[in-house]
């Protein structure tokens, strides 16, 4: 089990911020495999899962960006009903707590991930091991 | 015309004059033996009490700033042992610490009858009802009010300020005859007043409102004063003289009297500390001629004013003042509080996660919104901690100031950096 | 220490002279000048001329909350609205509020009584008074304002609220006396304690905290969380305020003024006059208050007159800290129960803060009880097993307390509401019109 990368970039709300991001991704050629938008009262935060993290990361941060790498964890979902229902009875049971998700459909209609962030995720990788659980490898997404 | 205090507000100008002279001369004398801090400064100065012999030579005396409030803080600037004051205000200052006020017994009754003065002057009598919308508490400005309107048998409700259908409730209900509020909110008050089909001229028995703690211009006393059908006297004062009462309008409504028997005033220039020419506007210095607890020598208001050097035809020789024209330093005012931007800088200076650039943004009197960029640095990636560190602003920000802020926060570099002092306060209102 | 010894200690018979005479001018008073009075009177036959012995007292009428909301606002002056010269209102939670009107007569006993009550709580001219009872129409922050004013301390007017400023003035001024509601005091440790400072580390010598219910066991938590005297404070808005009775020294009852105020104690049902240490309904009659005198008001607050002379050698009776409210006292599957016996269980229990709600619903025709306490910060992080056993533990405590089972609900540290004032203890959920 290996750990992926999210990129998580601050945002105000305001319009054409996501637009100035994708833009310098685009350009890059980096491509999104997933993402989520959180945002409250005023501001929010984009993350992305990529196939080239490290770079995106660089080169967001070079371009101005607030951004920040962050680890998270791939489980794979049968993509049926309660496909995410069993992923997510198991990190519950096992105390984990999601702090944020997003999912990265791999091939449509037949292998999708949960992208979780979680607090620890040395300690909730090690409580997911004996589960049979498929966990997305990075190089996968390379 | 009716006086509280005829003899005291009618004082010939040489008896005014003289008596100036000789509470001037006592108050020198007691700071000089009663606080350390007065007595080095005027040994810097080499200057004595003694050395004051006409009212003209007070120029010789060094300025007291609000820095110098902090020396020996909180005590001191006090004359009297602790056991003789009985009562703290507080002000905003710059520093984390507000300007702490001390006040003895007889203080506080000479705060109550400079207002006593101030109320009559407007032709308020016993019989009066008076509804304080001010905020009760550290401020000075709602008790100093309560207490003077006591003095002169006015019943006081304290209603103290915001819950508009409440306050609305209690003039109708009780007959409110006048009453004492920030000029933002007597607008406020008043629009709802019309919302709900009320006519003050018919419903209500408010006959005059004390506007202060804010600037507003000649346009809004005619906008309210129309709104409701009343008459609205402008108030001066500020915690570090008693808090209101300092200055008043009297039924002319042409500049506010100074009483001057309490406080000596002077007009300078700020930036030379010299006298301006009278009638010239500048900054607003005054010294206590009748504290006890805690008496000030020219201290620097920073409020810019000018004098207004003839009679005035309501027959008090204690000279007026114009309406405040503005400030020497970068205090403002919202909610009818004084902050100071660095009491916001001090406030994002201790959290974590927030850049250096800020600003503060002023649209209206009741309310302040504080920008700030985040820390490049120390994002992680987790709105949850952004949420909170916003929450701590505020919290830090309303404990600091009294003021509950917007804060927005701001990605690094949007925020225009100047060169030299950057220009943190954006005041986009008109007075 | 004594405000003013010859009053406090007067002897018995001396007292009742006094309370006699001001008795019957309050009567005179009020039946002249308060047509609401004189109807009364009139209405169950009795003249001013029946009240010859304070055994007549109980002749009169009785007042209540909501006869005062009828003859809003001024219905109940007995003086020209010339002579009023402060309002103040109990907030109303139904209808019009409850409006009391002060003349400058007024005003000075009610800085008397307070002066008495902080007196009593060891203050002096010397001490520095922190107000932190708000202001406003309100009565609590004037109360000890005008008290502390009388003796001569320093006031600092804080208000309620801006917790973090009331600590880092009770610092730099060294605050030595707290005033405040006491679910406000145990709030105001927690904050100090999260700012870095150590309650016990402040000048605080005494607090006199009041204007809601409160326990034995929250008193030794606020005493050992500040290191102070904490005393219990009684009045209401109706009567004066704050300062109709105090505790002394002893901590025993609260000393009832009774140069001004006339307590009673009546079964909440027939009205009938209770003996001295059966509890029930405080009334209370002024018989100073030139404003507003009040005849036989019923308070609604639940106590018992404890007879019995007191060692700090003062004669005025005593009453038991306020047990419960005719109108909160819960009645859940026909037993009575009060929030103060809940808090007394929580308190007793180690691993729990005293921060709770009782929430009562009627999901089916029983009524069912739960209690959400927050949890202390060490058995937050602690294993869910102990977590379940502490749950136990306090269910079983309340049960035997109280008599019905309830459940317990142990939520997150600082996750329950916190209050500045009066705190909202329960929740009533039940609908009776099904």
């Amino acid at each position: 089990m290996n750990k992926v990368f999210i990129i998580s970039v601050f945002a105000e709300n305001k319009p054409g911020r996501l637009e100035r991001i994708t833009k310098v991704l685009t350009e890059s050629n980096i491509n999104i495999l997933a993402f989520s938008i959180t945002s409250t009262n005023g501001f929010g935060v984009i993350k992305f899962m990529v196939n080239k993290w490290k770079e995106a990361y660089d080169l967001l941060k070079e371009k101005g960006f607030t951004v920040s790498l962050n680890e998270a964890i791939g489980i794979e979902m049968k993509d049926q009903p309660g496909g995410l229902y069993e992923v997510v009875k198991i990190l519950s049971s096992k105390g984990i707590n999601i702090e944020s998700a997003s999912v990265y459909v791999a091939e449509t209609r037949k292998r999708a991930y949960l992208i979780v962030e979680v607090e620890d995720t040395v300690k909730a990788m090690d409580a997911l091991k004996g589960e049979n659980l498929k966990f997305l490898n990075p190089e996968d997404i390379k | 015309m009716q006086f509280w205090n005829k003899e005291a507000e009618t004082l010939k100008k040489q008896k005014l004059r003289e008596l100036q002279l000789e509470r001037l001369k006592k108050t020198l004398r007691r700071v000089y033996q009663k606080v350390p801090h007065y007595r080095a400064k005027f040994q810097q100065a080499k200057v004595k009490p003694d050395d004051i012999k006409y009212l003209e030579d007070v120029n010789k005396l060094p300025f007291t700033t609000k820095e110098d409030l902090y020396v020996d803080y909180p005590f001191g600037l006090v004359t009297l042992p602790i056991e003789k004051l009985i009562r703290l205000h507080t002000s905003s200052g710059t520093t984390g610490k507000p300007k702490a006020i001390f006040f003895s017994k007889k203080d506080i009754n000479n705060s109550a009858e400079l207002i006593a003065r101030c109320l009559v002057m407007t032709g308020a009598k016993q019989g009066d009802i008076l509804q304080n919308s001010m905020t009760y508490g550290l401020f000075t400005g709602a008790f100093v009010m309560h207490y003077g309107a006591e003095k002169v048998g006015i019943l006081v409700i304290p209603a103290g300020p915001g819950n508009t259908e409440r306050q609305i409730n209690l003039m109708r209900d009780f007959g409110t005859t006048m009453i004492h509020i920030t000029p933002s909110y007597a607008l406020y008050v008043a629009s709802v007043i019309y919302d709900k089909g009320i006519d003050p001229r018919r419903d209500l028995k408010l006959k005059r409102a004390y506007l202060g703690a804010e600037p507003y211009s000649e346009e809004t006393r005619k906008k309210i004063e129309d709104m409701l059908g009343i008459d609205i006297y402008n108030c001066y004062g500020l915690t570090e003289m008693n808090g209101p009462g300092v200055g008043f309008e009297c039924k002319y409504k042409a500049g506010l009297h100074i009483w001057e028997d309490n406080f000596l005033m002077e007009v300078i220039n700020p930036d030379t500390g010299e006298p301006v020419k009278e009638g010239e506007i500048g900054e607003l210095v005054l010294t206590t001629l009748n504290r006890e607890a805690m008496p000030l020598i020219r201290y620097r208001t920073r409020d810019l004013t000018r004098i207004i050097p003839q009679p005035c035809k309501c027959g008090r020789t204690h000279r007026r003042i114009s309406r405040i024209l503005g400030r020497s330093d970068d205090m403002f005012i919202v909610k009818g509080v004084n902050i100071f931007p660095q009491q916001i800088e001090q406030v994002l200076m201790s959290i974590k996660g927030v850049a250096q650039n800020y600003q503060i943004v002023l649209e209206s009197y009741d309310e302040m919104t504080v920008k700030v960029e985040i820390d490049r640095e120390l994002f992680d990636g987790k709105i949850e901690r952004l949420i909170k560190m916003k929450e701590e602003i505020i919290d830090k920000i309303r404990s600091a100031t009294m003021v509950k802020p917007k804060v927005e926060l701001l990605e690094p570099g949007t925020l225009p950096i100047s060169e030299g002092k950057a220009k943190r306060v954006i005041d986009n209102r008109t007075i | 220490m004594y405000w003013n010894k010859e009053m406090e200690c007067i002897s018995e018979e001396q007292l009742r002279k006094i309370q006699l005479e001001r008795l019957k001018a309050t009567v005179k008073r009020a039946y002249e000048k308060v047509p609401y009075y004189r109807k009364k009177f009139d209405e169950v036959g009795v003249s001013v001329e029946d009240i010859k012995s304070l055994d007549d007292l109980k002749k009169i009428p009785f007042t209540s909350k909501s006869d005062l909301r009828e003859v809003y606002p001024f219905g109940m002056f007995a003086t020209s609205l010339d002579e009023i010269v402060e309002i103040h209102m109990s907030s109303g939670t139904t209808g019009k509020p409850v409006v009391a009107g002060y003349t400058l007569g007024d005003i000075d006993v009610w800085g008397e009584v307070m002066a008495r009550c902080l007196t009593m709580a060891g203050a002096t001219k010397n001490d520095i008074v922190q107000v932190a009872y708000g202001y406003g129409l309100f009565t609590g922050g004037f109360g000890v304002h005008y008290g502390a004013r009388k003796l001569g301390c320093m006031i600092v007017p804080a208000s309620a609220g801006n917790t973090r400023r009331q600590i880092e003035i009770m610092r730099d001024f060294g605050t030595t006396i707290l005033t405040c509601t006491p679910s406000y005091a145990l709030y105001m440790a927690e904050v100090a304690q999260e700012m870095g400072i150590e309650p016990t580390t402040l000048k605080l010598k005494a607090g006199c905290f009041g204007a809601e219910m409160w326990t034995e066991a929250m008193r030794t938590e606020i005493e050992k969380r500040f290191g102070l005297h904490a005393y219990n404070i009684y009045g209401l808005t109706e009567i004066i305020g704050p300062g109709v009775a105090h505790e002394c020294v002893e901590k025993k009852g609260l000393h009832v003024f009774e140069d001004h105020f006339i307590a009673e104690i009546i079964d909440p049902d027939t009205g009938d006059p209770l003996p001295a240490g059966k509890r029930g309904e405080l009334v209370l009659t002024t018989i100073t208050r030139e404003g507003m005198p009040m005849l036989r008001f019923r308070t609604r607050d639940i106590t018992s007159i404890i007879k019995d002379k007191c060692t700090c050698g003062r004669t005025f009776l005593r009453i038991e800290r306020i047990r419960g409210r005719t109108d909160d006292m819960i009645k859940v599957r026909g037993v009575m129960l009060f929030p103060y016996q809940i808090e007394k269980a929580i308190l007793e229990v180690q691993g729990v803060e005293p921060h709770y709600q009782i929430i009562i619903t009627r999901p089916q025709h029983l009524d069912e009880i739960e209690v959400m306490v927050e949890m202390s910060k060490e058995t937050f992080s602690d294993e869910v097993r102990h977590i379940e056993n502490l749950k136990k533990k306090l269910e079983r405590r309340i049960e035997e307390i109280v008599g019905i089972r309830v459940k317990v609900t142990l939520v997150e540290p600082k996750s329950l509401p916190r209050s500045e004032g009066k705190a909202k203890r329960i929740i009533d959920k039940r609908s009776l019109n099904e």
